[in-house]
Parts: C-alpha cells; sequence; structure tokens
C-alpha cells in the first residue's frame, strides 16, 4: 500500500475510532437517563456518532487492502489499535461530567467537520457535510445543558465545576498533529487540528463563563490516543462492545 | 411521436416507489421525505439512490429492504441501492405535500426552509396555536424534537430542521 492510501486509511480508521467510542459511551446511559426525553436525547446523540463511525469505517475498509469490513474495525481489534482521543472513552460519570465531555467534543466537532467539508477527498467531505449538521444541534443542546448546570444550583454548579476540571487536560490531543496528518493536510485531504484551537477555546470561555463556571488552568495535559496509547478504561469498553463478536464470530444481524 | 423508452421506464419505477415509505412515519413517501434521490436504468439492471437522513438513522436498512422487495414484486430482479451522501440530505427537499401529510398526522412539519436556521413559528399540529414550549431537542426518532402545545397541552413531535 502507498503511503498516501496507508495515512488515508489510518486517518478514517482515527476518525471512526473517536466516533465509536463517544458513540458507544452515549449508548450506555440508555434507560440510565435522568429522565425519559432526556434518556432518548442521549442515545439519539448516541446514534448519530454510531452512524459516523460506521461511515469512516465503510470508507475505510474500501481502501484497505487486507479485506476489513466496516464491522472487523469495530469489533475486531485490540486496545493498542484504537487511535481515538481519550476523551472519548473515558466513563460517563455524572450527567455533568457527560456533557461537559459532550461541550468539548461538540464545540471541537464543529470546527472540525467545517475544516473537512473541504477535504480535497469527496467522501470525507461528504461525510463531513452531513456530520456537520448533526454537531452544530449537539452544540447547540450541550450548551444549554450546560448553562442550566453551571448557572442551577449549588450542588449541579459543583459537579459541572468537578466535571470540566477533571476533563481539561483531555482538551490537549485534540489539537495536537500526527506527522501521518500533516502529510495528509499537505495533500488537501486532512484538517490542520491545531489551527482549531483558537476557535475552540473562545466558545468554551463563552459558555463557562455565562455558565458562571471557572475556566480550568491549563496546568495538565493528557494523550497518546492517536499513537495507540488509552486509559485503563478502553480495556473494560471493548469487553462489551466486542463480546458478542468474540464469542459468536461472524454473527450477523 | 418519438418516446424515449428509457424516460418512461423511470417514470413507471418512481410510481412503483411511490408505495414504499418511511417505515417510522407511514404517511411519508421516500420521495416526500426527500430520501429518494434517483432512478436509473442499464440494460436489466436498476439502480436506485439514495440519501441517509440522520447519519445514524436506523430505518435506513429497513427502507432499502423494502425498495428491493417493491421493485421485485414488479418484476424487477436486478436491483442495486445505493446510498449517495453528498449533497448532504435536509429537510429542505421535503415536499410541500410531504408537510401537510406530517400536520395532518400529528407531527409539526420543519417550519424554516434555510437548514439550521431558525426561521418560522411552529405551530400546535392539533390546534394549530403558536404557544408551544419545547420540550426536549430530541424526540421519538433521531429527526424529531418534542414540543408540547401551551393551549391545548398537547405534546406533539416536531420533524426539526436540519
Amino acid at each position: 500500500m502507498a503511503p498516501r492510501q496507508e495515512a488515508l486509511l489510518n486517518y478514517c480508521i482515527a476518525l471512526g475510532d473517536d466516533s465509536l467510542m463517544l458513540g458507544h459511551r452515549l449508548s450506555e446511559w440508555c434507560r440510565n437517563g435522568p429522565f425519559l426525553e432526556e434518556d432518548l436525547a442521549l442515545t439519539n446523540t448516541a446514534l448519530d456518532f454510531i452512524g459516523r463511525a460506521r461511515m469512516f469505517f465503510s470508507y475505510a475498509a474500501e481502501i484497505d487492502d487486507k479485506g476489513r469490513s466496516e464491522d472487523d474495525f469495530a469489533y475486531l481489534r485490540d486496545c493498542r489499535e484504537y487511535r481515538n482521543f481519550l476523551i472519548n472513552e473515558l466513563p460517563n460519570g455524572d450527567f455533568a461530567f457527560t456533557m461537559a465531555r459532550q461541550l468539548m467534543v461538540d464545540a471541537y466537532d464543529v470546527g472540525f467537520f467545517a475544516g473537512l467539508s473541504q477535504s480535497s477527498d469527496p467522501m470525507l467531505a461528504g461525510i463531513a457535510a452531513k456530520a456537520i449538521k448533526e454537531s452544530r444541534y449537539h452544540l447547540r443542546r450541550s450548551e444549554d445543558w450546560i448553562l442550566r448546570l453551571g448557572d442551577g444550583t449549588e450542588e449541579s454548579h459543583e459537579r459541572t465545576q468537578n466535571a470540566f476540571n477533571a476533563l481539561w487536560g483531555y482538551a490537549a490531543e485534540m489539537f495536537d498533529m500526527t506527522d501521518e496528518e500533516q502529510q495528509l493536510v499537505k495533500a488537501g485531504i486532512a484538517v490542520d487540528r491545531g489551527g482549531l484551537k483558537a476557535d475552540w477555546v473562545t466558545t468554551m470561555h463563552a459558555v463557562l463563563s455565562k455558565a458562571t463556571l471557572e475556566i480550568p488552568a491549563d496546568s495538565w495535559a493528557i494523550g497518546g490516543g492517536r499513537k495507540g496509547e488509552h486509559s485503563e478504561h478502553l480495556g473494560f469498553l471493548l469487553a462489551e462492545l466486542q463480546f458478542l463478536q468474540r464469542a459468536y464470530p461472524g454473527q450477523q444481524w | 411521436m418519438v418516446v424515449d423508452s428509457n424516460t418512461t421506464e423511470t417514470a413507471r419505477l418512481f410510481d412503483i416507489l411511490s408505495s414504499v415509505v418511511d417505515p417510522e412515519i407511514p404517511v411519508l413517501t421516500l420521495q416526500d421525505l426527500g430520501v429518494l434521490r434517483d432512478i436509473s436504468v442499464d440494460g436489466s439492471e436498476v439502480t436506485v439512490t439514495i440519501t441517509p437522513t440522520y447519519a445514524g438513522c436506523p430505518a435506513m436498512e429497513t427502507m432499502r429492504a423494502d425498495i428491493e422487495s417493491a421493485l421485485a414484486t414488479a418484476g424487477y430482479k436486478q436491483v442495486v441501492v445505493q446510498q449517495k451522501l453528498s449533497p448532504a440530505w435536509t429537510t429542505d427537499w421535503m415536499s410541500q405535500s410531504g408537510r401537510e401529510k406530517l400536520r395532518a398526522y400529528g407531527i409539526a412539519p420543519p417550519v424554516s426552509t434555510t437548514c439550521g436556521q431558525s426561521g418560522g413559528q411552529i405551530e400546535c399540529p392539533q390546534c394549530n396555536s403558536a404557544e408551544v414550549k419545547r420540550i426536549s431537542e430530541f424526540g421519538s426518532t433521531a429527526c424529531k424534537a418534542l414540543y408540547q402545545c401551551q393551549d391545548c397541552r398537547e405534546p406533539f413531535d416536531y420533524f426539526k430542521c436540519i
């Protein structure tokens, strides 16, 4: 496989992994939502992310020279082969934690997919044009929730502040480019994620201050997801996500 | 008079597929919804192009199967249903008759024509009151949000504008 094709394949897999992990985490809220409407909202959002994962993995399967299918990418890899940002694999925590993460990811996705919709690769541009509409909608909802939680009761404020404090350092790797991605940026295929940071910070500052929350200090940062270095949580997530395919290999709906 | 047999055939195919409806909102045909984008015929092979509403819409597989079965019943054996992502589906593509059918079915149709921008006023599909309150950004399916009428108190689904 030519280096360019391999870089594109890895790019699609990483984007699929981001969507798959967050989609899976959100789906864990099914029947655990704080109230029925929110249960529906969380699981509908999960569907949007899982749908994206399918699109990226299907495209990866077209490029792949080993004949792997979208299901192979989703179900038959081990921890170190996944390339998602760590923020997407973190356990849900409480509702404040889930929505704080959602705001951080949604704000990032709106910028990222706007960039990717301009990709010279027509398939990536098509997926991005679809995803950005959903992400704008997601952002509206996560922003709304952070305002309600941050500027809500003493307890909701405290929990939301704790969530941002615990999540803040996970944002760094979203703007940290790999060498392989830089090559794709030069070819007009990938998005220069480093360039998205300023807008993201502006959005976060605007929402958090309106929600009477403190912007956490940039005192720590953790990354490694794009290199396959994960938190201890991913293995447990995969144990559930992959159980059926491991127990009944090749099983289909 | 010369009749383009291919055009006639395509028209017949569109006619056949007008019986295929959204499995989750059975008053809307796939054409009303804007999901059915194109039909082309090459010899004995029929290619139907559809576009997904939402990336993860679980109804897409059912729509695909229903298209294949409607065409098979009409005698078309070689059918390819392909998915096209670009241009991305928008509620702007929903037909006027589709919007009316939605309202009659009890779902408020999307109000604005420019996707993503809020425009018109959402009205209660039961009593037409404009005094409505949003309950949740999401409803029973990915394409809907949940509202309640402040006059007749009925909760209702609103087809999101996207």
